[in-house]
């Protein structure tokens, strides 16, 4: 399938993450299996697929925190977990990664003195994901979404040109999933590139490319109307469990 | 709490030792068990804080977060360290004012060289403990710990059991323990007035494996993991 990402590269446009060959073991298990596609700058892509499927794997893959068994993955044209490529970076965690027993402030501020970016630029991060009113609450009061979006904050604080976000709209009220795609939407606009995985179907929309996973492989590179146009069916949920229908059939039975 | 247990548990020991018998001539006991508890009182204390901290660091994921960000591994552990020395400090300078003022601890040496081991001894807690939150997976298993690594160290260095009558083999354990040395530094600091060679060789000693232990902890602070 053909690719916005694809015709973006073939016109000029810069790439921002480029794997080939991937292939990550963890454990005894193959999480992700001879993965290759290219991102590209100033995009949101969506990760989607089932849960289990590899997506944590391959976003710790393009920041640099999974060993990798073999293949290349090159990040802004460096590879991979580079010494410089960590002021450049940002990545959000599934599960919040914060102190809770730090106020909010003390946990953007730390990271912000982390990339060396300022208390200034923790009071506007802290701003943009609508968190004014609990600058000073402690971390462990508060909400799911609340401390989800602190979490955000501490990446945003660096003013990264590529934000990495595994999951994170899980477990938010439909309002604040709202505001959030819309701040996605305005970093994308400023030349930040997202990669934000989910398997909530309905927000593929708000992404110009989709990475559909199953089973640490690259079902399909495509975009929301292609999905649409190839599988017939107007809502992305069918649509990807067609995709899936489709590879499931395609694919060799299993021996054993 | 870090503040104030040590001197209230040294308060504690003088409370026990007051009505003792003692031998005309001989070093009250309550000097002998108060010096250790000095020296002692850091290592436990630096190392249960460390190795629980690390490991929640570790267990919430903060610790693979940071390692995304610029940081580097050694400014991470010299935080570390710096962090909860000063606590160390707090501590043993609390600890030291109590005995040697309030409660009439009497040294030959002087009370700062004993203040000195005290930190030296809490460094060493501290690079133990962040060595060792890196092989327990919960909070529960960091604290199994401390009897593992700290339990045989006051056992093997002198306290119980004067170190010349240990069988040979247990000598040999027992030499390769910092916490030997590092009481060994500060009897030696309470019989003589000016630091002597042993004194100095074993303050080295302590210093060697507190480095040591920060670097065995570095190198478990991994950027990638399986």
């Amino acid at each position: 399938m053909s690719s916005s990402t694809d015709e973006l590269i073939r016109r000029g446009g810069d790439v921002a993450v480029d794997i080939h060959g991937l292939r990550v073991v963890r454990g005894r298990r193959v999480a992700i299996d001879d993965l290759s596609v290219r991102v590209a700058r100033g995009t949101i892509t969506g990760l989607l697929g089932p849960s289990g499927c590899g997506k944590t794997t391959l976003m710790r893959c393009i920041v640099g925190t999974q060993l990798v068994a073999a293949g290349r993955v090159a990040v802004l044209g460096r590879p991979a977990g580079s010494a410089d490529l960590r002021h450049r970076v940002g990545y959000v965690t599934q599960d919040p990664t914060i102190y809770d027993d730090l106020r909010v402030i003390d946990n953007v501020r730390y990271f912000a003195a982390l990339y060396g970016t300022g208390a200034a630029a923790a009071d506007e991060a802290i701003v943009d994901v609508g968190l004014t009113d609990h600058r000073t609450a402690l971390c462990a009061n508060l909400s799911g979404g609340q401390r989800t979006r602190v979490s955000l904050a501490c990446a945003l604080v660096s003013h990264p040109e590529l934000l990495v976000l595994d999951e994170p709209t899980v477990g938010l009220d439909p309002v604040l999933r709202v505001d959030l795609w819309v701040k996605f939407d305005e970093l994308a606009r400023r030349g930040t590139t997202l990669i934000v995985s989910s398997h909530v179907m309905d927000e593929a929309d708000h992404c110009g490319d989709l990475l559909l996973m199953r089973d640490g492989r690259l079902l399909a590179h495509t975009t929301p109307a292609q999905l649409r146009k190839d599988s017939g069916c107007q809502s992305l949920e069918e649509a990807f469990l067609s995709v899936i229908r489709d590879s499931t059939a395609a694919r060799p039975a299993p021996a054993g | 709490m870090i503040l104030l247990v040590p001197s209230l548990v040294i308060t504690l020991l003088y409370f026990m030792f007051q009505d003792a018998p003692r031998p005309p001539g001989a070093p009250s006991p309550f000097n002998t068990a108060c010096l250790v508890m000095l020296g002692v009182f850091p290592l436990i204390v630096m190392f249960l804080i460390t190795s629980i901290t690390m490991q929640r660091e570790r267990v919430s994921g903060t610790l693979e977060r940071i390692l995304t960000t610029p940081l580097r591994r050694f400014d991470l552990l010299g935080a570390y360290g710096t962090a909860f020395s000063i606590a160390a400090a707090a501590q043993a300078t609390l600890a030291c004012l109590v005995s040697f003022w309030l409660l009439g601890l009497h040294t030959e040496g002087s009370p700062a060289l004993v203040f000195t081991i005290a930190i030296i001894n809490a460094v060493l807690g501290v690079g133990l403990g962040l060595l060792c939150s890196a092989f327990a997976r919960t909070e529960f298993q960091a604290v199994q710990f401390m009897p593992l690594v700290v339990a045989p160290q006051l056992l093997l260095c002198g306290i119980i059991v004067p170190r010349e009558v240990l069988p040979d083999w247990l000598q040999w354990l027992s030499n390769a323990m910092p916490a030997s040395y590092a009481l060994e530094a500060l009897q030696q600091v309470a019989a003589h007035p000016e630091p002597t060679f042993i004194a100095t060789r074993d303050i080295c000693v302590v210093i060697g494996f507190a480095v040591a232990a920060l670097a065995l902890a570095a190198a478990t602070l991994r950027r990638r993991t399986p």
